[in-house]
């Protein structure tokens, strides 16, 4: 059976749109809170992202460094994780979930306890920052032996025949950065270059399922809209953090980011 | 797991950047994949070109100042009534600390690389001046991140990276200390790393850079070694080397010539910083039992939460106020060559007065800690038994602290 990754890529497909991500912080910035956000967004999202915050990101930008520093604050475990993972795919069985973050959570955790869990909670995939490839090659199996897909990054300094083994050693789905940049800076290459670099990714397997992420917001998802799937976090954490310094719904407005997200692709 | 004699430790690790198959490795971005292989090859071919080792000798010499002087402290001794007390002074070395080693070798890879801009972390503020002189002397543009703390506490440091024309950009995120100022240089060169190089200002991080920056510091102990037989004839039975410990690069540097030795005949001594006497937070991942855990690229045994969170750490000394430490001292731990031990901020301080009442020397509130364990140790050993500490950093920079803490002028 094919995996629900795949379906809602297929799902996406079949409306001839690319299929939209969205990546929150889990606990962000409550527990209940984070789920809240994740049951109303899922209505109008392909597949979830889901961070396990770290308190030493190396690889984010501001916006999802405020997002995981709040929810750790606000005392996240990564039990807690799990749980929120659970409760959400118990109301939405086929909304695929992956989970992402850094090495040292999982390695604390144990690798195989934590994929255990993972499968325990219904989880779909793990993307994990830095454990790059081949360091990566174990842990990937293990994830897919379990029917975990663990997703594979890809980058602009990525070289052709390191590519090449990326995506012979890739599951479902692959994670393309499209720029020098942590999450969430200014899209500072073109589109159209960005979609040049999609293709050569592409056109290695066209089975697999390639997305693109970083720089992605409401100004910039239109251009890139003939990918595979589009993920949107910064925008998303910075939306949490705007609504909770006027005061306002999170939910709602998270909510109505997304909805406009949405709309910009169909 | 096994020490190698005959081979530097730097290059003890396995194919994956492994020492002792688990300190170490390569944990990184996928974007800095490429950087950091370009990086590896590139150090690989230069420390065997004859033109390169040339040129960092002439710097070494000329410029930094090799060697630094080996001094008796014969009323530190006297005072305390046992071993001799010697102290390798690194101090003297251009710019005041041992960082001015692996500034001067980055800063050569970088125009050997053919790259203009060049950014580093910086904790006591020494590694952030040094690169920014090494940067003007070689004509690259310089960014330097530095904890909000630090910036404050170090501010002799910063007026002369600003004087060397480098950048400093303030970290403000966690606890504004070295170690987010390691994780924001670390982000930046991600978003930069076609046209940056970077610097890790001590021997952590990613296996390269723990690499680089032994291989330039092991200069001390090279120049310790000839020194030692021109002052005792032979190398001496009993000696004791006594470094401070924060990332690791100086003591590193200083032992790296006497590792293969027996430890019976050279003993090495790490001190970590213990922090505030009744403090819970300190900055001694070896000495004080923690975990082995992923920081900034490479496994340590790192200050951390059972969940893998980061810990705050807390001490005096911005140089050794970090969470994790080098993988090769992990290494040095768990095959018991080295031993590790820790100074609270108190015993630096009182370290640190004694020393200056004593002997006309200066050193910074990070080699304090050293003088600490020797202090505590000389009384008790026999007058034949040489224990060295390494001085590697001058207490300009402390004036604030010292002033505060003190009374100093």
């Amino acid at each position: 059976m094919s995996s629900l990754i795949n379906q809602a890529f297929q799902n996406a497909k079949n409306e001839n749109r690319p299929a939209l991500l969205t990546y929150t912080v889990a606990g962000d910035n409550t527990k209940k809170r984070s789920l809240e956000i994740l049951k109303s967004i899922s209505n109008y999202v392909d597949i979830c992202e889901l961070g396990f915050p770290h308190n030493t990101p190396i690889a984010d930008g501001g916006q999802i460094q405020t997002s995981a520093y709040r929810a750790i604050k606000n005392g996240i475990k990564i039990n807690d994780v799990f749980s929120i993972a659970k409760d959400f795919k118990s109301k939405k069985k086929n909304k695929p979930i992956i989970l992402m973050g850094y090495y040292n959570m999982i390695f604390q955790y144990n690798e195989n306890k934590f994929i255990k869990k993972c499968k325990k909670s219904k989880v779909d995939g793990l993307i994990v920052v830095d454990l790059p490839y081949p360091e990566n090659k174990n842990f990937a199996a293990k994830c897919k032996k379990k029917g975990i897909n663990f997703i594979q990054l890809v980058s602009p300094t990525t070289s052709e025949i390191r590519l090449k083994k990326i995506i012979k050693d890739s599951h479902d789905m692959i994670y393309y950065i499209s720029m020098l940049s942590t999450t969430g800076g200014k899209l500072k290459v073109s589109p159209k270059k960005i979609l040049e670099k999609y293709s050569k990714i592409k056109n290695q397997n066209k089975s697999k399922n390639v997305v693109i992420g970083f720089g992605i917001t409401e100004k910039t998802i239109k251009s890139l809209k003939k990918a595979d799937g589009l993920v949107v976090g910064s925008a998303i954490c910075k939306e949490i953090s705007n609504s909770i310094n006027k005061r306002q719904n999170t939910v709602t407005n998270v909510t109505n980011i997304v909805k406009r997200l949405k709309n910009k692709i169909i | 797991m096994k020490l190698k004699r005959g081979i530097p430790l730097i290059d003890q690790h396995d194919q994956h950047g492994f020492w002792g198959g688990k300190f170490g490795g390569s944990f990184i971005p996928e974007t800095l994949k490429k950087p950091v292989e370009d990086l590896t090859n590139e150090f690989k071919k230069l420390r065997k070109d004859k033109k390169f080792l040339k040129k960092k000798d002439h710097y070494f010499k000329n410029y930094i100042g090799a060697p630094t002087s080996f001094v008796k402290l014969d009323n530190l001794t006297k005072q305390l009534g046992g071993a001799q007390v010697w102290a390798k002074v690194v101090s003297e070395a251009n710019g005041g600390a041992h960082k001015i080693y692996n500034a001067t070798v980055h800063a050569l890879i970088c125009k050997a690389m053919g790259k203009k801009y060049i950014v580093g972390d910086t904790g006591a503020g020494y590694a952030g001046k040094m690169l920014s002189m090494a940067a003007k002397k070689f004509g690259l543009k310089c960014k330097i991140f530095m904890g909000a703390k630090d910036i404050k506490r170090q501010k002799p440091n910063c007026e002369a990276m600003k004087k060397n024309g480098a950048e400093i950009v303030p970290v403000y995120s966690g606890s504004q200390t070295l170690v987010d100022a390691v994780s924001e240089c670390m982000r930046y060169w991600v978003s930069n790393c076609d046209n940056t190089h970077m610097c890790v200002g001590s021997t952590v991080g990613p296996n390269i850079f723990v690499k680089i920056c032994g291989w330039s510091t092991a200069q001390i102990s090279r120049e310790l070694k000839v020194q030692l037989k021109s002052e005792f004839k032979k190398i001496p039975n009993k000696i004791k080397l006594i470094n401070c410990v924060g990332g690791g690069s100086s003591a590193y540097g200083f032992w790296s010539e006497f590792i293969d030795y027996d430890k019976k005949q050279i003993e090495l001594i790490g001190v970590e910083a213990g922090g505030p006497k009744n403090s819970k937070l300190h900055a001694a991942p070896l000495s004080r039992k923690t975990k082995i855990g992923i920081l900034h690229g490479a496994a340590s045994y790192v200050c951390q939460s059972k969940e893998g969170q980061i810990n705050e750490t807390e001490s005096i000394s911005a140089g050794l106020d970090y969470p994790g430490v080098s993988p090769m001292h992990c290494f040095l731990k768990d095959t018991k060559r080295a031993r590790y031990t820790y100074a609270t901020d108190e015993e630096a301080l009182n370290a640190h007065q004694m020393v200056t009442k004593f002997e006309n020397l200066n050193p910074s509130l990070e080699p304090s800690h050293a003088f600490a364990e020797a202090i505590k140790i000389a009384p008790k050993l026999s007058k034949d038994t040489i224990i060295i500490v390494n001085s590697c950093g001058d207490a300009k920079k402390d004036r604030d602290i010292l002033r505060e803490r003190l009374g100093k002028k």
